[in-house]
C-alpha cells in the first residue's frame, strides 16, 4: 500500500492538543473516527469494559459482535482486503488476546493492514499473575508488524494514531495495541496524528529510476519473458491491478499470478496463463520454467510457487521489486532487485518502457513464444470430466464451475471466501476473477476456518455484494460459531460447502505420499449442515447429484438471507495438476494416471 | 539457498535502535525466530537525548544469510540502521572480561606476571584471589583466559563485544 496516499493521516500538531478531559476509552473512539474507522470487529470482556461503555455512548462506529476472537480478525482481514482501508479488531485481556494469534499470524503473512486493540489488566497489576492477565505483546510479538504495550495515558492517543500508519504504510500488516483497563477508565489527553510517526520507521515506496531503467532494459530483449505477480498488486489497491493490466497489454507479455495475486489479471484475459506453483496451471508453470526473462512484481518466491529451488526458472534474467527489501535475494538469487510499492513499479516501467526505442529482440521471437504458450495450454491442465447424468455423482471443480457462471450471470458484484484444502485450490482454479479485491483466502499462513468469518467482514464491508465462502466440510466446522454473527446481523452470506467427507487435501498426500493410509482425515460426524443452517436461523440446501445442483446453486443465489448450501461431492477427487513435493515445475502430475513416485526427499518437504 | 556454496564468515551486526521497551526483545526473536545464530550480545542506551541504544551481535553465517539478517532486522520498526562488519569491513571490535583467579604461591605469582603482559588491571584482591579487568580483542580476552586456566581459574565474566566502524564512516 501506497504511503502518498495516505500522507492526509499525518497532519502537523495542532496550534494545541485539546485539553478538555476524555477518559481514555473516549480518546481511543475519538482517533479511530479521525482515521477513519467506521467498523470494528470485536468480543467484550472485563478488561476492555470502558472502552464497550464509550461505544455505547456514540454512534460514529459501528461495532459487529463475533463469536470468536479469531474470528474478529479473520474478519477484519477480509473488510481490509475488501476495502483497502484497515480491519479494526477490539478484544479483551488473556484469552481474548491469546485467541487473535492465529488471525494475527495470518495478517502477518498475507500482509494486511488490521490493527487489534486488545484489553490488559491495569498498569499497577502488570506482571502479577492477575486475573485474564497475558503478555500479549510478547506472545504477538512475532506475529505482528509491530506492537505496543500503553503504559501512560498522554501515550493512548499518539500511539493509536501511530498504530494504523504502522499497519497501512510500507508492507501492511497486522499491529496490536495493548491497553491497560486503567488507563482506559482515567483521564487522557487527545492529541492529533504526529507529523512524524515513528522516526525509525520509513519505508520505501518509490522505486529507483536506475533499476526500473536495468530492468526495462532486460525486458526490450527479452525473447521469452513472463510477468509472475503476487499479492503485493493487490496490497497497492486497484490502481496498482490497472497499471499491471496496462503494462501487460503494452509489452504483449504473458503474465502468471500466485495465489495471492489473482483478480490482479482478468482471468479470461488472453494474456493471463492463470495460476502458477503447486496446484498451478500447466502453461504457467511451464512458462516460468522455460522463460528466459522473469518479471516477480509483488510475489515472494514462496516455496508453493517455487517447487525444487534450484530447478525453479532455470537460466531466466530475474527481476524482483518487492516494496519489503527483505524478501529481494531472500529464497531466488535475482539480477535486479526494485525496492517500492507495486504500483509505481508498474507505472515507471511503463514508462520506462514506452520511452526507451527499439527492442532488441524480433518480433518473431514474442511469435513463437506465445506459440509454445498456446501448445502448452493446449494440455487444458484443469480439464475434468464430469458425467452430466442427472444421479451423477458432482466433481468439485464442477460445482465450482457452475457456481461461478451461475453467479457471474446474477451480475452482482461476487466477493470469494475460502477455507484451506483441495476447495480452496479448486475455486482458484476454476473460479474466474476479473477484478482485484474479491478474492478473499488465507495464502501464507494456510488457516483453516478463515473463510466464514472472512465472508462476514465482505459482507459487512460491503452489505449489497453477493459474499461466498467457498468452503470444505472440515475447514468451516473450526469457526461454525460464527453462523450466529451471520444471524444476528442477517448478512445475507452463502456458504457453498463441498463436502466429500475427508480433509480433502490431507487425505490426498495421504494417498499420494502414504500409501493411502488415511490417518485421522476422515470427517467422521459430521452435522446435518441443512439442520444446522436453519439451527442458526439460515436457509439449508443440499445437493447429492448433478441434477440437483444448479437447482440449489440458483436457490442460495436467489435467497435474500444467509444460506449453507451442502455440496455432496466425489470423495476421492485429488487436485491436479500437482508439482509433487520435491519436484521442479516441469515435472507436473496432470491427473491420477500419471504414476509418478515422489523422491524421499519430496516426502520430507511440507 | 543459492546453489553456489559460500562459506560462514564471523560477523559483528551494530544495529541502532529506539531505546524502548521490547526492541531488543524484538531483534534477539527475529534471530531465534529464523534461526540465526547468536555468539555474543551487548546493548547499551548511546543516546539519551535522541532515545537511541545499540546492540551489537556477533554471530557466523554465509554473505547470503548475513544480507537477509541485515534486511530482516532493517525492516523491524524500532530500527534505525544497521552495519554488519565482516574481515572484510574494517573496524574495531573490543571486549571486556572480569576474570577471578583463586591461587596462592608460585601460581599466584605467574598469574599476576602473564596478567601484566596483557596488561590486564588487577581490579579486585584478597590474600587467596585477584579479579582482572582485560580489555581486548577476543581472541587475546580467549589467550588470556586459556593461560588462567592452569593457575586457578574460578570464574569469568565477558561484555560480549562492542564493535564500531574505522575512519570516518558512521553508522
Amino acid at each position: 500500500m501506497n504511503t502518498a496516499s495516505h500522507q492526509t493521516d499525518l497532519k502537523p500538531h495542532a496550534a494545541g492538543t485539546d485539553t478538555s478531559v476524555l477518559s481514555g476509552a473516549e480518546v481511543l473512539l475519538r482517533v479511530l473516527a479521525e482515521q477513519g474507522v467506521e467498523v470494528i470487529f470485536g468480543y467484550p470482556g472485563g478488561a476492555v469494559l470502558p472502552i464497550y461503555d464509550a461505544i455505547f455512548r456514540q454512534d460514529a462506529i459501528r461495532h459487529v459482535l463475533v463469536r470468536h476472537e479469531q474470528a474478529a480478525v479473520h474478519a477484519a482481514e477480509a473488510y481490509a482486503r475488501s476495502t483497502g482501508k484497515v480491519g479494526v479488531v477490539l478484544v479483551t485481556s488473556g484469552p481474548g488476546a491469546t485467541n487473535t494469534v492465529t488471525g494475527l499470524l495470518d495478517a502477518m503473512l498475507d500482509s494486511i493492514p488490521v490493527v487489534c486493540f486488545s484489553g490488559q489488566v491495569g498498569v499497577p497489576l502488570i506482571g502479577t499473575d492477575a486475573f485474564q492477565e497475558a503478555d500479549t505483546t510478547g506472545i504477538t510479538r512475532p506475529a505482528t508488524k509491530y506492537n505496543y504495550l500503553i503504559r501512560r495515558a498522554e501515550d493512548v492517543a499518539p500511539c493509536v494514531h501511530e498504530a494504523f500508519h504502522i499497519a497501512r504504510s510500507g508492507r501492511p500488516g497486522p499491529v496490536l495495541v495493548d491497553l491497560p483497563k486503567n488507563l482506559m477508565v482515567g483521564p487522557a489527553p487527545y492529541s492529533e496524528a504526529p507529523r512524524v510517526p515513528h522516526p525509525s520507521y520509513r519505508p520505501q515506496t518509490e522505486p529507483g529510476r536506475d533499476v526500473i531503467a536495468r530492468a526495462v532494459a532486460a525486458m526490450k530483449g527479452a525473447r521469452r519473458p513472463l510477468f509472475y505477480t503476487g499479492g503485493g498488486i493487490i496490497n497497492a489497491g486497484p490502481e496498482a491491478s490497472a497499471a499491471l493490466r496496462k503494462l501487460v497489454e503494452k509489452t504483449g507479455f504473458p503474465c502468471t499470478s500466485t495465489l495471492m495475486g489473482l483478480g490482479s489479471m482478468p482471468a479470461g484475459d488472453r494474456r493471463f496463463l492463470g495460476m502458477l506453483g503447486m496446484h498451478g496451471t500447466y502453461e504457467a508453470n511451464m512458462a516460468t520454467h522455460g522463460c528466459d526473462v522473469l518479471i516477480a512484481l509483488g510475489s515472494r518466491f514462496d516455496d508453493r510457487v517455487t517447487g525444487r529451488l534450484d530447478a525453479f526458472s532455470p537460466g531466466s534474467f530475474k527481476i524482483h521489486a518487492d516494496i519489503d527489501p527483505s524478501q529481494i535475494n531472500k529464497i531466488v538469487q535475482v539480477d535486479v532487485g526494485i525496492v517500492g510499492d507495486a504500483r509505481r513499479v508498474a507505472e515507471m516501467m511503463l514508462e520506462e518502457w514506452e520511452c526507451t526505442p527499439a527492442n532488441t529482440r524480433q518480433p518473431i521471437d514474442m511469435a513463437q513464444w506465445w506459440h509454445q504458450i498456446n501448445e502448452w495450454r493446449k494440455t487444458d491442465s484443469l480439464g475434468f470430466v464430469q458425467d452430466k447424468a442427472p444421479e451423477a455423482i458432482i466433481r468439485p471443480q464442477y460445482a465450482i464451475r457452475r457456481l461461478h457462471e451461475l453467479a457471474t450471470a446474477t451480475g452482482r458484484d461476487t466477493y470469494v471466501s475460502t477455507e484451506v484444502g483441495q476447495h480452496q485450490m479448486w475455486a482458484a482454479q476454476h473460479f474466474g476473477f476479473d477484478k482485484p479485491n474479491r478474492w478473499l483466502t488465507s495464502g501464507g499462513l494456510g488457516t483453516m476456518g478463515y473463510g466464514l468469518p472472512a465472508a462476514v467482514g465482505a459482507q459487512i464491508a460491503h452489505p449489497d455484494a453477493l459474499v461466498i465462502d467457498i468452503a470444505g466440510e472440515a475447514s468451516t466446522l473450526m469457526n461454525i460459531q460464527e453462523l450466529s454473527t451471520i444471524a444476528q446481523y442477517r448478512l445475507p452470506v452463502k456458504v457453498f460447502i463441498l463436502n466429500n467427507q475427508y480433509m480433502g487435501m490431507v487425505r490426498q498426500w495421504q494417498e499420494l505420499l502414504h500409501d493411502s493410509r488415511y490417518s485421522e482425515s476422515y470427517s467422521a460426524a459430521l452435522p446435518d449442515f441443512v439442520k444446522l443452517a436453519e439451527s442458526f436461523h439460515g436457509k439449508g440446501l443440499r445437493a447429492t447429484c448433478v441434477g440437483e445442483l444448479d437447482g440449489v446453486i440458483a436457490e442460495m443465489l436467489a435467497h435474500p438471507g444467509p444460506v449453507v448450501a451442502d455440496i455432496c461431492v466425489a470423495q476421492d477427487e485429488n487436485c491436479y495438476p500437482m508439482i509433487p513435493s520435491g519436484a521442479a515445475h516441469n515435472q507436473m502430475l496432470l491427473g491420477p494416471d500419471q504414476d509418478d513416485e515422489i523422491s524421499a526427499e519430496g516426502r520430507m518437504l511440507v | 539457498m543459492t546453489t553456489q556454496q559460500e562459506s560462514p564468515v564471523s560477523a559483528v551486526i551494530s544495529i541502532q535502535v529506539e531505546n524502548e521497551s521490547g526492541a531488543l526483545a524484538r531483534v534477539i526473536g527475529l534471530f531465534s525466530g529464523r534461526g540465526y545464530n547468536i555468539e555474543s550480545l551487548t546493548v547499551a542506551a548511546v543516546d539519551e537525548a535522541r532515545r537511541q541504544s545499540r546492540i551489537n551481535i556477533v554471530t557466523t553465517a554465509t554473505p547470503h544469510v548475513l544480507a537477509q539478517i541485515r534486511a530482516q532486522v532493517e525492516r523491524l520498526v524500532p530500527v534505525y540502521r544497521v552495519a554488519v562488519m565482516t574481515g572484510r569491513e574494517p573496524h574495531v571490535a573490543r571486549e571486556m572480561a572480569l576474570v577471578k583467579v583463586i591461587a596462592s604461591g608460585e601460581r599466584r605469582a605467574d598469574a599476576l606476571r602473564i596478567a601484566q603482559a596483557f596488561r590486564a588491571h588487577p581490579v579486585d584482591a584478597s590474600a587467596t584471589s585477584f579479579v582482572f579487568e582485560l580489555t581486548g580483542a577476543s581472541d587475546k580476552l580467549d589467550a588470556f583466559i586459556d593461560l588462567m586456566r592452569p593457575l586457578g581459574l574460578a570464574e569469568v565474566s565477558r561484555t560480549g563485544i562492542a564493535a564500531i566502524a574505522r575512519g570516518a564512516a558512521i553508522l
